[in-house]
């Protein structure tokens, strides 16, 4: 199965790595509760992942897929620092809707 | 037959992608999402990447969906805590998720890029061993800042949800 690429081709990795990256920004857009945005900067995060792994691939260097394992590292720590200040803005609001959010309008 | 399965995981992979962007029910996106992270793992199978495809699994489906999952049970979120955005703002959002399609997608179609045809090297490049070592001799030191990274999250994490005293 190391043929993959000969037989699929790079430039369809491309283009679902695009469209899914572009699933996630529709969610960041359409959505209003925070932690679904947050799943969805999750999506986007693994567009960009899946993209390096496939030119890792490509170039047949081990170097990228070192690459996601430490952007996957940094994912895990932004998602428990992001629930954290959900859990704490949901303790003093009540909601997790991102319209509440407004203390610091002028 | 290669191309086959990579077009089912690739429509498995964007129609869960939408379903949790548009489902109402956070618990069921997070369920969505979980069946989306499996197929990204099933590419990287495909691409014969079986280290970041374990760890894909580990990490996004055992780590940070728990995580999410949790939270949501913690907070009891369901559909009426979400009140409906105004149709502009909807449709503003919808067309402009619609134009970074085209963009990004005109770009890629549009471009003629160099693109040497791929063969296949006979050496071992990305087995488990080769990323080990690749990532203990030559990243060693991001390596060990990643652990420390990890850490201050951690402490970020339990300081910023800790329940403050009301002095």
């Amino acid at each position: 199965m190391h043929d993959i690429l000969e037989q699929v081709g790079i430039n369809n990795y491309i283009y679902l790595s695009a469209l899914l990256f572009c699933v996630g920004v529709l969610g960041m857009l359409y959505r209003r509760s925070t932690i679904v945005m947050l799943m969805s900067v999750e999506l986007m995060l693994a567009a960009a992942n899946m993209l390096l792994a496939v030119f890792s691939v490509y170039h047949q260097d081990a170097s990228a897929q070192v690459f996601v394992i430490f952007s996957m590292a940094v994912a895990a720590a932004e998602v428990a620092v992001g629930l954290a200040i959900l859990v704490a803005i949901f303790r003093n609001i009540g909601s997790i809707d991102i319209d509440n959010l407004k203390n610091l309008k002028g | 037959m290669i191309t086959i399965i990579f077009y089912i995981l690739a429509a498995i992979t964007l129609a869960s992608g939408l379903l949790t962007v548009l489902s109402k029910n956070p618990v069921h996106s997070a369920i969505y999402m979980i069946v989306c992270f499996f197929s990204i793992a099933g590419h990287f199978l495909m691409l014969n990447a079986q280290f970041l495809s374990v760890i894909h699994i580990i990490v996004y489906t055992g780590a940070i969906m728990i995580l999410l999952l949790f939270t949501l049970m913690l907070m009891n979120l369901n559909e009426q805590h979400e009140p409906v955005k105004k149709v502009a703002s909807r449709i503003a959002a919808t067309v402009s998720a619609c134009l970074m399609v085209v963009l990004l997608l005109g770009a890629f179609l549009k471009a003629t890029p160099t693109i040497e045809a791929y063969k296949a090297a006979e050496i071992d490049f990305q087995s488990v061993k080769v990323i080990g070592d690749v990532i203990l001799n030559e990243y060693l030191v991001p390596f060990e800042f990643t652990s420390v990274l990890l850490i201050a999250a951690m402490i970020g994490a339990v300081l910023v949800s800790k329940r403050e005293n009301k002095a």
